[in-house]
């Protein structure tokens, strides 16, 4: 008897679980050959809600983790990344990739993780600072996350542009509700699958599958969403996100990069979603012999 | 069973033979009211409503007058960046938090409610559990939320279970006695159909399911097989009781779930704070987000609204 093939239901990744969109909504998007990649999520406002509430209560678990406890989790995802290639591979090509194509773009993926894997636990070296000042204190910068990130995904590419904007985020203690790329959403919810065999603690990244144009709005206006993070260019996307960012000051970042090249990473991507902190403390007698501050 | 004190001269019935309850049957009547769709103008009433329901609840081992006296002002000042919002219906605290909060709400129409006899254990001896009760009376409480002796209860001795509450109704004085079953202790729903019907013969005022210290507290099964034991009372007495769910209704669905589930069960006289009280600490804060979200269309966060 021939054997019926099991095909994979695209689920959305939200608190660790995989439910489907609260809305039971779905949508096919088709590959340039026009066949159907599948039963996609079309998730909505609720679902976005449903997200922040699960990125806020595993923000401070995250943010408090030791740095290059953080840098290992990444490690690990781009190890759980490499040993599922040939999955990514497959759904890149059948979205529309060349073999080589999409060879790279995961090659490109894992090495991504593993560059802000290794910064994880550097960037506050790096970035933080003693400052001179003219009174008895001691006084220092430092970066802290800040908060619940929103990232709508770069709508360009599947893996890369995903994997680009979501590891600088979670590099620096932040969490994330991310809208991933509307028509190639395939390798999304595939690598939510990695974060979640990844010791990544649910709730760290949520992945919604479905139309930006429709959550946006209520992600940006969202005051418990801390900053936004915007790949593309384009300009009117970007005015709504200014707009609607207004009403708690949230800060936005947009990147418009080509995320397949190998430059399209550095440690201000990962500062951006950074605040700085400076503590000021006493000390006693800054102009005497033995101080060296 | 002879009359004996308790509720006037009730005749008692015998305990051992309460209703039993059809646990299959509550769940699927729960599941209904839980799929009710409550949206607009209906949302926003319930959700001032339950508002105006809670029982502002601090009972920790740490609470000092200090939090106290700021739980107090929020129960005052919910939101001051929004008017016409009501104030709670109480504050709820231990005995020796009485004082303080009696003074704090002075004048504002803000209940004190205090915990009382050996809360949250109820393992105490009854002179010990009296003086405590009227303690928290002669501090000013307006209500006394009592423990029964779960341990009694479970072995059997129904009739020291319903002394102690007649007798602890009467040191309330003129105060309103809550009774808890801490029904998370109960295990069946008999169990708690039966200590409802034993509260209320007593002289409970109020019956509410927990202390909020033992999982599980107010589950929707069990608050409706409470509601169904007032029903019956009601109708067999004329006499009404109100009902308090407690632990674990952390946000505004529930609350409005709940509120269905008095309505259709015992009707609109049981929707005031007279009758119907929710004892939560992290509730209003939920309530007033969904409150501000239905007006602006914006999530809310709670870096905007005060510290519970």
């Amino acid at each position: 008897m021939e054997r019926l093939e099991v095909l994979k239901t695209y689920k959305i990744y939200i608190g660790g679980k995989f439910p489907r969109t609260e809305s039971g909504r779905f949508y096919n998007p088709l590959n340039s050959k026009g066949e159907q990649l599948g039963n996609i999520c079309l998730s909505s406002r609720k679902d976005v809600r449903n997200s922040v509430v699960a990125a806020r209560k595993a923000f401070g678990g995250w943010s408090e983790r030791a740095a290059n406890n953080r840098g290992q989790i990444l490690y690990r995802i781009a190890e759980m990344l490499e040993g599922r290639k040939t999955q990514f591979i497959e759904e890149l090509m059948f979205q529309g990739s060349t073999k080589k194509a999409a060879e790279n773009e995961v090659n490109v993926s894992i090495d991504r993780l593993i560059y802000y894997a290794g910064w994880s636990d550097k960037y506050m070296q790096v970035l933080g600072s003693i400052n001179p000042v003219a009174s008895s204190h001691f006084n220092f910068s430092m970066h802290v996350p800040m908060g619940v990130i929103g990232v709508v995904a770069d709508q360009t590419t599947s893996l890369i542009g995903l994997v680009s904007n979501i590891a600088p985020v979670i590099a620096g203690g932040n969490t994330c509700v991310v809208l991933s790329a509307e028509n190639l959403p395939l390798c999304a919810i595939t690598f939510a699958e990695v974060l979640n065999s990844s010791d990544v603690p649910g709730g760290v990244v949520n992945i919604l599958t479905g139309s930006p144009a429709e959550m946006i709005k209520p992600l940006t206006t969202h005051m418990d969403v801390n900053g936004m993070v915007y790949s593309g260019n384009d300009r009117s996307t970007i005015k709504k996100l200014k707009e609607s960012s207004a009403l708690n000051l949230k800060r936005i970042m947009t990147y418009d990069e080509d995320w397949i090249k190998a430059d399209a990473q550095n440690l201000y991507m990962l500062s951006d979603c950074q605040e700085v902190k400076t503590t000021w403390h006493p000390i006693e007698n800054i102009g005497g012999a033995t101080s060296s501050y | 069973m002879s009359i004996k004190k308790g509720r006037g001269n009730l005749i008692l019935p015998d305990f051992t033979q309460s209703s039993c309850v059809d646990k299959v049957g509550v769940e699927e009547r729960v599941a209904r009211f839980q799929s009710r769709s409550i949206k607009n103008e209906a949302k926003m009433q319930g959700l001032k409503m339950a508002l105006n329901m809670i029982d502002l609840t601090t009972l920790e081992g740490k609470d000092t007058p200090g939090k106290v006296k700021q739980m107090c002002y929020k129960a005052q000042h919910l939101h001051d960046f929004h008017p016409n919002l009501p104030s709670v219906a109480a504050v709820c605290v231990y005995p020796t938090m009485v004082g303080v909060a009696a003074k704090a709400v002075q004048g504002s129409g803000v209940k004190v409610a205090s915990v009382s006899t050996a809360f949250p254990s109820g393992q105490a001896p009854l002179d010990v559990k009296i003086r405590d009760t009227k303690f928290a009376v002669d501090e000013g409480a307006d209500e006394i939320d009592m423990v029964i002796s779960r341990g009694k209860f479970l072995s059997g001795e129904y009739n020291f279970v319903f002394d102690e509450i007649a007798t602890i109704k009467e040191a309330c004085g003129k105060s309103r006695l809550k009774v808890i079953l801490e029904t998370g202790e109960l295990v069946t729903l008999d169990n708690v159909r039966r200590a409802s019907d034993i509260a209320m013969y007593a002289g409970a005022d109020f019956i509410k399911t927990s202390t909020g210290k033992i999982q599980p507290a107010a589950t929707m099964q069990v608050t409706y097989t409470m509601l169904q034991a007032i029903r019956d009372f009601y109708t067999t007495t004329g006499i009404q009781i109100g009902m308090k769910p407690a632990g674990g209704i952390s946000n505004s669905k529930l609350a409005l779930h709940n509120l269905v589930m008095v309505k259709e069960t015992l009707g609109d006289q049981w929707l005031t704070n007279e009758w119907f009280r929710f004892g939560a600490s992290s509730l209003a804060n939920d309530v007033l987000m969904q409150i501000i979200k239905a007006e602006t269309g914006v999530y809310q966060s709670p870096d905007y609204f005060s510290k519970d």
